[in-house]
């Protein structure tokens, strides 16, 4: 049973998920912001701690669902070395591959986050995928972020 | 087929009157547990809704022709269906509107703001929908109006001793409370209420949109004086709710939202009002809605609401001791009066990944908080799932859900 769901509940997703490697917030962080689904009750805290204009290390403190956690931990894979601009970019690729299951040029930090692109078939569920990115997003427009 | 529910009704024949029971879902069978949120509804109330369309339609209440004068008697007549249904004295103390929430800011907006005044206070209790929550919110803002919480026991039952010492010192004007919740389904003893309220000098307001599909209601015996619930959960289609008022109170109301059909005559300087029912019903109404919505009642009144009582305490059993019997899982709420309503979280396993792999067994239930986020804090959760009975439910389905429920534990464990 649940054969059909592995597209989405695959062993990569899962292992982010029941094991995160940056489920906490890093020393030193720069910016933090939080982000919260009222539909379901998923709360997010992201931060991320700069160093030369670049992300140097992310972490989260989340309440949530599998999806989100997985995608939350994946995130924090993709985005150390990263400036604010390659962020902002990557957010709309990763918003697109999980609309689509696209991923044209599925490479480099974009890559990370493929374990996640089932979610494309199961829409009610994308803002799973998403709000960890809109968290990121948001810590992006504090002073002193990057 | 199942020997309980045979004794009560014919399931599958009630079954077979919903085509949508008869869809798959990813090549497997539709196992539909969410009538809470809105239930499925049957032929009698397509065909009804259809035949309107296609032999008897044009706007109510203002064309001296023969289609507008039949379409005026099918629409007013459910007036009549509701009143008969709830046991309320006259048709003229049935409201309309686009659906419960609206009915709860009707009287927010309308009984608030114009016979409530300044320091007075109404009293919900804690395991409101968040339509009985936020209006009075927004009530308390605009018109300093205070929003007292009755609080709830462990069990999911309503403190009525706690509710009692909220009415104590005389400023409450207006208990509005579920009669049966949404989450827990624990039924609240409405008589007692309207009776506690009215010893204090406060109306009573209850939130009948569960409590109306799974029982008899009758608005003279509890001595309701406000009843709010909405058609889409009583096998009607969505897009209208209902309110009883008692005729006094609906007279000193003044108007919720203006425009035509509301009014009795007009001027650039004035208006005057319509009588009630209308003087609540600005617009054209839900007329297709209306006309769905008394096909619904009358098969549900041709099954009788004591059978369907019967055929829900049934699945009501065999769901709750089969839930119960799967290791983590926990059931929110054990009231001793209580609907088919099973709310549940299930360790190890969030209600929405849950949800997930349940849908894609065909199974549908509600994931989330429900519309009653403080509800959900008083219980210690996030989020819940939640599956839901209706008529037509059997307990093969919820031994289907049990049975899945095991085997997603299996999966997160």
């Amino acid at each position: 049973m649940f054969e059909e769901t592995l597209d989405l509940y695959n062993a990569e997703v899962r292992r982010h998920a029941r094991h995160p490697a940056h489920a906490a917030l890093p020393p030193g962080a720069t910016a933090e912001a939080r982000g919260d689904n009222p539909m379901c009750g998923d709360r997010i805290t992201v931060a991320i701690r700069a160093e030369a204009g670049r992300v140097a290390q992310a972490g989260f403190q989340a309440r949530g669902c599998d999806i989100m956690v997985a995608s939350a931990d994946l995130m924090c894979e993709a985005v150390p070395g990263q400036d604010a601009a390659a962020i902002r970019t990557l957010a709309n690729e990763v918003e697109a591959l999980a609309r689509t299951g696209a991923c044209p040029e599925c490479d480099g930090a974009l890559a990370t986050m493929k374990p996640l692109s089932a979610i494309h078939d199961y829409p009610s569920r994308l803002r799973c995928v998403t709000l960890p990115w809109t968290a990121l997003l948001a810590a992006l427009e504090e002073p002193h972020h990057v | 087929m199942n020997a309980i529910s045979k004794t009560v009704f014919d399931v599958e024949r009630i079954r077979a009157q919903f085509p949508i029971l008869g869809e798959t879902i990813r090549g497997k069978p539709f196992v539909f547990l969410d009538s809470a949120a809105s239930a499925q509804k049957p032929r009698a109330v397509i065909d009804a809704m259809v035949h309107a369309m296609e032999t008897q339609y044009a706007n109510v209440h203002r064309g001296l022709h023969w289609m507008s004068e039949r379409t005026t008697d099918a629409y007013e007549s459910t007036r009549d269906a509701i009143a008969r249904l709830m046991n309320a004295p006259s048709r003229e103390e049935i409201v309309f509107g686009k659906n419960a929430t609206e009915m709860f800011n009707l009287v927010a907006h309308s009984y608030g703001r114009a016979l409530m005044k300044p320091g007075q206070a109404v009293v919900i209790s804690a395991m409101e929908h968040h339509a009985n929550l936020v209006p009075w919110q927004m009530l308390r803002d605009s018109h300093g109006i205070e929003l007292r919480v009755a609080p709830i026991s462990d069990t999911g039952e309503l403190d009525m001793a706690g509710l009692e010492a909220l009415l104590q010192d005389g400023r409450v004007g207006l208990v509005a409370i579920t009669h049966m919740s949404n989450v827990l389904g624990t039924v609240n003893p409405a008589a007692r209420i309207a009776a506690l309220a009215h010893a204090h000098g406060a109306l009573a307001l209850f939130d009948g949109s569960q409590a109306m599909v799974h029982r008899q209601v009758d608005v003279q015996a509890i001595d309701a004086d406000f009843y709010i619930w909405t058609g889409h959960k009583l096998y009607g289609p969505s897009g209208i709710g209902i309110m009883y008022a008692k005729r006094a109170i609906l007279e000193a109301m003044p108007p919720f939202l203006g425009g035509g059909d509301m009014i009795g005559s007009v001027s650039f300087e004035r208006s005057s009002w319509a009588e009630v029912p209308h003087k609540f019903e600005a617009g054209t109404p839900m007329i297709l809605e209306a006309i769905g919505l008394k096909a619904a009642i009358e098969w549900v009144e041709a099954i009788g609401m004591d059978a369907i009582a019967a055929h829900e305490a049934a699945i009501t059993e065999h769901a709750i001791a089969r839930l119960s019997a799967i290791p983590g899982l926990r059931l929110l709420g054990a009231a001793q009066e209580r609907g088919s309503v099973f709310s549940f979280t299930l360790e190890g396993a969030h209600a929405h990944d849950v949800a997930t792999l349940l849908d894609r067994q065909g199974i549908a239930v509600r994931a989330g908080n429900h519309c009653a986020e403080p509800l959900m804090r008083r219980l210690g959760v996030d989020s819940s799932a939640r599956a839901s009975a209706g008529i037509y439910t059997t307990l093969d389905e919820i031994d289907t859900l049990a049975d899945t429920l095991d085997r997603v534990r299996t999966f997160f464990g």
